[in-house]
């Protein structure tokens, strides 16, 4: 049961926060003029990764703030947090 | 009756005897006692037989790893109890409680059965018989299993005992109150670290509170001695919480773990009641100190199972904490020293004893203070069989070869009335493990150890391979140091004495001259799996512990193999000629022990079991006969009989009449939520497929929502309340998912737009009044307000007022007929709801629910979502291309509409079904077939509303079918069980096409 720190109300545990997958996922600004293969990328494929990974996680019963989350899937260990639209932390790769 | 308690201790109070019931008869014990102690001063060792071959069984531990003396506590319907160790429930006065595994009693000998049983069960029983020809179920395998069936009963009422959950925060825990966890826990409290202490007994002290030989000394004190007096300095420490009889169940990540606390399952029958029973402690701690101790293997040799054969060290504490021996004629059966100190304390009691141990020769302090006591001492010798069928009686040893593979010169024969065995120490690195710490091998001792520790956890004492008492002490004392970064100078100066042991051997399967296929060598007790299983396991091709395990099922009894894993790793790694430590262990999974389903669930039994939402009408409906129907979490009136009617007779006459004069349905559960700010118009754009921006104040549009894979998410109607300002509304099951999907968006893809949102479900309540005469009803309600179509027509709104009361009222339509819902503010919707029943009374107003609801629109060929849809469904699946609009640059969803896939023709279209015989009813759910006869048959589709309309005297139904929209009148078949039903393609609108009704 993980400890999540939330950049706006503080750590407060797992069962408060709804986890929204993979981060920096972004909409595509004019889908229209995407072909098929480019829609199901933006669409479908996730990186599912073994080590670090970036993720997004809602504060559900709590603030209802989305936020983002570096964790290393390998231990489950949360090494980062920060709020949308922040830069994600660039030492973890 | 003998009396087997021989001397006074401290722990137990001989004043105060407590009577209990064992089997149906009546003993007594002591204050103090454990059930298991109790019956050992008794003179009982047999508690049980065995699972598979029912072999007699007696008490072989004195803790959580116990096999054997399973009990089933008390027998009412409501609070009996399974699976209980008698090794550590605490007697109290008025227990009752029975041997769990003992057909038809323990003491009854089923004679041959054994002889009988014994070759039919090896390794893999269970899954042989699936194998063996089908004719041996009957006469041999369902008999067996019935036989070994019923290990314990389960209550079959409820329990009336009140449990508890509390979550607590600390900075540092620590597991186990043994002296290693005592000194951890001195050290962090006195460093000011908020701490908690844990132990699964009565009292602190673990097994060195009992320890009172004079080679092993703390500052020139007795062990337990010296440990007493900490404990009592630790009680002093105000930071400090010690929790006794409480045992961690689970150690989770991030530091979160798991405990049970039991409060009263010590106390006689009438000191628990009303009082909580067992507290579930949800334990968040900034690090965690594992001092879990460890555990006593048994041996593993021919007939090692009899009654009367324990671990040396239980003896030991049976003799000096409880003043009970096990036995007046004791041989002790070893491979290291720690049995010597049981000798000692034996002797000292004046309990004849004899020491036979596997090892060539050992020196030590303890060994050397056995002989100087003139204890007999066999080294190099190995039992090889034992005798006696209720207790063992006597024994053989033999001589060990060199190299200790196997026996030789003669048998010598000794009597006994007890033998204890000590196979060495197992580290209880379960906690560790749990915490997703791994392990090494340490191939002196054959023991697994906590591999790594990491910055949030540390093992110490001899779960971490620590065992005598100068390295627990010292190395406890230098890794707490450095854990917490603290410099705790109290045991600087302590001066620990001890014996050292030097000699070690161990052998897994002991050697004997009698083949192994002709000898019971018990490696699981509980599960009576032996030595012979594990080999033929491999002999059978099984390599993996893990296969190995379920194989023979060594380990996976209600003890997870506390005491057997080990044996069957060693015996696994010496067949199959590798290291042990390359094997790996099977995975330790919590619980550490058994949990009741009580503790786990807490309060939340009962009515507190899941939330109910109830609108603020749901008292006249209670009132008024309704049935009521679970909608997510809300009740929700599903239709009222009248004078003992059945569901369809009551459904039939809500929706007639709902369409002959008036109907009234309680529309609060509807999802609704407030939408306000500059971009509102924009952002409905964004999120539903039809177009918003030219929505007039004053009016309603119907929206679909889909997700960003084109297929229907949710729909509803909203209302644009004022220029910046709308009200949605959604469907009852998916409120919160709507509101969680566009506060994603508005957050995460769009936060430039200026919009907010609020769920206002519970704030409104919403009746829904339809029919032909809804308009005077409403008229009644609100002379004021203007009711004529020009004015207030289909899909508007308008503001009103009900005695000083603002209302919403929507003219909107679910039904078909004309419409109109009215909101209101909740704290006054049951005065509106019995209003408006009053106002429709002249109008026969009928009362109905979703039932009929559901009826009435599937007359119109409206959907509903989750039910006509399953998030494989296009709007133009739906046939509802009309609602998307085709010159919207985006919307949620749009792209995916013409993906390759979406726009397949064959894809499962919605269509409308009629039954050849119009009194046919479909069943919801039954596949459409156009062809019965061609094999394997090609499943087009799927019914997914169906109903007997009243108001067209004829059943509808409406279906997904494979290219469905190209079908219209196409006959297609329904197989069912028993029949076929003939049905024919239609339009999904059943009634007034034309929607003449709306505004009739
Ligand atoms: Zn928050």
């Amino acid at each position: 049961m993980f400890l999540i720190n939330c950049p706006f109300c503080g750590e407060r545990d797992q069962s408060e926060f709804s986890s929204g997958g993979e981060a920096h996922i972004v909409r595509p600004k004019q889908p229209t003029e995407l072909s098929d293969d480019e829609w199901a990328e933006y669409l479908f494929m996730r990186k599912n990764i073994k080590g670090i990974q970036f993720e997004r996680w809602n504060h559900a019963h709590g603030c209802r703030k989305w936020f983002n989350v570096v964790r290393d899937t390998s231990n489950d260990k949360i090494l980062s947090v920060y709020k949308m639209g922040e830069k994600p932390p660039v030492n973890y790769k | 009756m003998p009396n087997y308690r021989i001397h006074k201790t401290e722990y137990i109070d001989e004043t105060k005897r407590v009577s209990f019931k064992y089997d149906g008869k009546t003993y007594f014990g002591c204050e103090g006692d454990t059930l298991a102690s109790a019956l050992l001063a008794n003179g009982i060792h047999l508690v049980g037989r065995s699972f598979k071959y029912h072999r007699p069984r007696g008490i072989v531990s004195c803790g959580a790893e116990e096999p054997n003396a399973i009990c089933q506590i008390g027998n009412k319907k409501d609070l009996t109890e399974p699976n209980v160790r008698a090794t550590e429930l605490e007697l109290y006065e008025g227990l009752e409680a029975s041997s769990q595994n003992c057909w038809p009693n323990v003491k009854f000998d089923i004679g041959g059965i054994n002889n009988f049983i014994s070759p039919l069960i090896p390794a893999g029983f269970y899954y042989k018989t699936f194998m063996w020809p089908k004719s041996f179920w009957k006469k041999v395998y369902e008999p067996l299993i019935r036989l070994s069936a019923g290990l314990g009963k389960s209550p079959t009422e409820p329990d009336p005992d009140i449990y508890d959950h509390k979550h607590v925060h600390y900075d540092v825990l620590v597991i186990g109150g043994g002296i290693s966890g005592i000194i951890a826990a001195k050290m962090a409290a006195k460093n000011n670290l908020k701490t908690l202490l844990v132990d699964d007994k009565k009292i602190l002290g673990g097994s060195t509170i009992y320890q009172n030989n004079e080679a092993i000394k703390i500052d020139n004190k007795l062990s337990n001695e010296w440990l007493k007096n900490e404990i009592q300095e630790i009680k002093k420490l105000s930071n400090l919480t010690i929790k006794t009889r409480t045992s961690i169940a689970a150690y989770h990540g991030y530091n979160f773990l798991l405990a049970k606390e039991n409060l009263t399952d010590h106390l006689p029958e009438e000191k628990k009641k009303n009082k909580i029973r067992q507290r579930l402690w949800k334990i968040r701690a900034k690090k965690v100190i594992i001092a879990t101790g460890s555990i006593e293997r048994p041996l593993v040799f021919n007939n090692n199972d009899r009654p009367g054969i324990l671990l040396s060290n239980s003896i030991n504490k049976y003799l000096d904490y409880y003043g009970v021996s096990c036995g007046e004629n004791i041989i002790l059966f070893t491979n290291n020293d720690s049995a010597y100190e049981t000798s000692i304390s034996l002797h000292k009691k004046g309990i004849k004893n004899l020491i036979v141990d596997l090892r060539k020769s050992a020196r030590s302090e303890l060994i050397k203070q056995a002989e100087s006591l003139g204890i007999k001492i066999y080294f190099n010798y190995v039992v090889t069989n034992t005798f006696g069928y209720r207790k063992i009686n006597s024994l053989e040893i033999m001589k060990l070869s060199e190299d200790g593979n196997t026996t030789v010169g003669n048998k010598i024969k000794l009597s006994c009335d007890c033998l204890g065995m000590s196979g060495g120490w197992t580290p209880m690195v379960h906690m560790h493990t749990q915490s997703g710490g791994k392990l090494n091998f340490r191939d002196d001792d054959q023991v697994f150890l906590p591999k790594e520790n990491s910055e949030d956890q540390i093992s110490v004492g001899s779960c971490n391979g620590d065992f005598d008492l100068e390295n627990i002490i010292d190395k406890t004392v230098n890794k707490i140091n450095k854990f917490l970064d603290i410099d705790n100078q109290d045991y600087q100066d302590t001066n620990i004495i001890c014996s050292k042991e030097n000699d070690k051997r161990n052998i897994w399967l002991l050697p004997n001259k009698i083949p192994l296929g002709k000898t019971k060598c018990f490696i699981d007790f509980q599960n009576d799996s032996t030595a012979k299983d594990i080999k033929l396991a491999l002999k059978e091709g099984f390599r993996s512990i893990e296969h190995v395990k379920r194989y023979t099922t060594t380990g996976m009894a209600t003890d997870q193999g506390k005491l057997s894993n080990m044996h069957a790793l060693g015996i696994i790694a010496d067949t199959a000629g590798v290291k042990m430590g390359t094997l790996g262990t099977t995975t330790f999974r919590p619980p550490f022990t058994p949990l009741t389903f009580g503790t786990l669930v807490g309060r939340n039994v009962g009515k507190f079991f899941e939330v109910v939402r109830k609108t603020s009408m749901h008292e006249w409906h209670v009132e008024n006969n309704a049935e009521f129907e679970n909608v997510g979490q809300w009740k929700r009136p599903w239709y009222y009989p009248k004078n003992g009617e059945n569901m369809h007779d009551a459904v039939q006459r809500e929706s007639k009449a709902a369409r002959d004069s008036a109907g009234i349905l309680d529309a609060s559960t509807l999802g609704k939520i407030d939408i306000q700010g500059t971009d509102a118009s924009e952002f409905l754009n964004r999120v539903y497929t039809n177009a918003w921006s030219k929505l007039e104040v004053g009016k309603c549009r119907y929206g679909l929502m889909l997700n960003e894979d084109g297929m229907v998410y949710d729909d509803g109607v909203t209302t644009r309340i004022s220029e910046n300002h709308y009200l949605m509304t959604t469907t009852t099951g998916g409120a919160a998912n709507v509101l969680s999907k566009l506060e994603d968006y508005l957050q995460t893809e769009w936060p430039e737009l200026d919009v907010y949102l609020t769920s206002v479900t519970d704030h409104y309540s919403t009746a829904s009044i339809c029919g032909p005469n809804s308009k005077k009803i409403l008229n009644k309600l609100f002379p004021n307000l203007d009711l004529s179509d020009e004015n207030f027509p289909h899909m508007s709104f308008k503001e009103d007022k009900l005695e000083n009361i603002n209302c919403r009222i929507m003219r909107i339509s679910f039904t078909g007929e004309q419409s109109y819902e009215i909101n209101i503010e909740s704290k006054y919707g049951h005065s509106l709801w019995k209003m408006c029943i009053e106002a429709g009374k002249e109008f026969n107003l009928t009362h109905y629910g979703t039932e009929t609801m559901h009826l009435l629109r599937a007359e119109k060929g409206f959907i509903i979502v989750g039910q006509d849809t399953d998030g494989t469904m296009t709007p133009s699946d739906l046939q509802m291309d009309w609602i998307v609009s085709k010159k919207k640059f985006d919307f949620i969803g749009k792209r995916s509409l013409y993906r390759s896939d979406t726009i397949r023709e064959d894809r499962k279209q919605l269509v409308g079904l009629l039954t050849d015989d119009p009194k046919e009813i479909l069943e919801e759910g039954a596949q459409i077939v156009s062809d019965v006869k061609s094999k394997p048959i090609d499943m087009l589709g799927h019914v997914t509303s169906s109903y007997f309309s009243p108001n067209l005297n004829k059943s509808i139904a409406l279906a997904v079918v494979r290219s469905g929209k190209t079908m219209k009148g196409q006959k297609l078949i329904i197989p069912m069980e028993n029949k076929n039903i003939n049905v024919t393609v239609s339009d999904t609108i059943f009634l007034d096409k034309e929607n003449k009704r709306l505004n009739a």
